[in-house]
């Protein structure tokens, strides 16, 4: 179901992402203040900004996951966030290398995006310890849903709250982009933009597909008679699909049940 | 939710909140389990504040930040004793059971530890005005008042959610300080930012309406979200 059309997209994506940084390098001129370091513009704003969307849409699925009961929204939610966080590592790491290039310290206090993003992050790294936490997989879906949806409106609450407790000390660069930046600039920001957001994507449906295809496999071996892997209900933080034998989206798994009585 | 039963009609929520708010207080009174560990750990952070920062009297920034900090952690100490005895004694299954409304036990847990904040205070503030702080509290009293008001708002309605999402998992005591901390620390920032004039050596400034503005905000916000979603963690 997730791995439709995967190949193309992981190909646009590849080609698009070596695109965004032959772009970035070479045409895109340098910065007049910050020359090369600049560079790193184009991986850090569009990487933090496909993080944060990434959060919302993981707190907008955990909406529908409550409302419909339907587990393939709670891992969808789940893959969502748990993506987003390895990103979100990624964004406070070229962050902090861009602070210390360009005001020469690690971490700055006094930039809010930056202190955002890490209260952000701080937040969300608690999720896979409350979900590890709860051993019932109906409650923890049903919790870690709570949870996203929380998170997913604490994120952009904080982000108004932070920026409005630190003065405009540094430049902002996402601020102003369409005044200041010129053409090339913006250019090359909205493909890097566009080829994250691709990378992120391509991922995600990545990740269902794999956990899809486990979880289909599991109701053939149920359906099959074979339940060695049922035997042993492991505590996980990852969402248990129920995808009953007879309710495969692809019908694979409906096959695999009219095969088991005889 | 509709009565089990087509005879018996829900009973009205004023009577079960006060039912429930009967049974906190009960419960706090014989076990003593929440309010009095809050109330002693405020004035030994108070202490352990005077010896980490070789203090003996602070004023503005730093007065407001001890206060606050003290505070949350203290608050902390609540939230995770607030749904405790329900979780281990049968509370939930018997509030379950019963056909009251369920937004009525977010009420009473909300108010719960209102509750427990005030009295918190009530001790925390004359103690840190006797031990730590060097302008007289008097004329700051006023601002203190207002901005502990909205910032017992924003512990609440957090404090209420994250208790009760933290309650029935296998690691409770580490999971709640470590969910609620990020989603209070807007309320701490605002509360200490709108605290520190007040408590200037200079004597009482402004309140700065700004950050009572916005800790009213986060409150309302965070108020209508655990509104939304409470109910989803009661249903077993």
């Amino acid at each position: 179901m997730y791995g439709k059309r995967l190949r193309p997209l992981a190909l646009t994506t590849f080609a698009a992402l070596t695109l965004t940084l032959v772009l970035a390098f070479f045409w895109a001129p340098n910065d007049a203040n910050q020359g090369f370091l600049q560079k790193i513009f184009y991986l850090h704003v569009p990487l933090a900004i496909v993080t944060l969307c990434g959060f919302i849409y993981g707190g907008l699925a955990a909406i529908a996951h409550l409302r419909t009961r339907d587990s393939r929204w709670d891992m969808r939610s789940y893959v969502a966030i748990h993506l987003s966080l390895v990103f979100g590592v990624g964004v406070l790491v070229t962050g902090s290398i861009w602070a210390k290039g360009s005001w020469g310290v690690w971490w700055d206090w006094s930039e809010p995006t930056l202190v955002s993003f890490l209260l952000i992050m701080l937040l969300y790294a608690t999720y896979q310890p409350l979900r590890f936490a709860i051993e019932d997989p109906e409650r923890q879906a049903r919790y870690a849903s709570v949870f996203a949806i929380t998170a997913g409106a604490f994120v952009p609450i904080n982000f108004v709250i932070v920026r409005l407790s630190t003065a405009y000390l540094h430049p902002r660069v996402l601020g102003n982009i369409s005044a200041n930046l010129p053409g090339r600039f913006q250019i090359v920001f909205y493909l890097s933009l566009i080829s994250m957001a691709l990378l992120w994507i391509t991922l995600w449906r990545y990740e269902m597909t794999s956990k899809h295809a486990s979880a289909q496999l599991r109701a053939l071996k149920r359906a099959l008679g074979g339940d060695d892997d049922e035997a042993l209900p492991r505590r996980s933080a990852v969402p248990t699909l129920t995808i009953g034998a007879g309710a495969t989206p692809t019908g694979r798994g409906s096959a695999g049940r009219t095969g088991a009585p005889r | 939710m509709s009565a089990a039963t087509p005879t018996v009609a829900a009973p009205r929520t004023r009577v079960v909140l006060a039912a429930l708010l009967r049974k906190e207080l009960r419960v706090e009174l014989r076990s003593f389990a929440a309010v009095p560990a809050m109330s002693l750990f405020s004035v030994t952070t108070f202490v352990l504040f005077h010896f980490a920062l070789q203090a003996n009297a602070l004023d503005g920034d730093l007065a407001s930040g001890v206060l606050w900090v003290t505070l949350l952690f203290a608050a902390i100490l609540g939230i995770n004793r607030l749904f405790v005895a329900d979780a281990e004694q049968g509370g939930f299954d018997g509030f379950l059971l019963s056909p009251a409304d369920r937004s009525v036990l977010l009420y009473s847990k909300a108010l719960t530890l209102l509750a427990y904040l005030l009295v918190l205070e009530l001790v925390a503030v004359p103690a840190f005005a006797l031990l730590l702080l060097q302008p007289a509290i008097w004329p700051a009293l006023p601002g203190l008042l207002v901005t502990l008001a909205l910032g017992d708002l924003g512990i609440v309605v957090i404090g209420t959610l994250v208790g009760a999402l933290a309650v029935r998992t296998s690691v409770r005591d580490l999971l709640g300080p470590m969910i609620s901390l990020p989603l209070l620390v807007p309320v701490l920032l605002c509360a200490a930012r709108a605290t520190s004039p007040v408590l200037a050596a200079a004597g009482a400034g402004t309140l700065p309406l700004r950050w009572l503005l916005t800790l009213a905000l986060y409150d309302l916000v965070f108020g209508l979200i655990t509104f939304a979603v409470f109910d989803f963690l009661l249903e077993d």
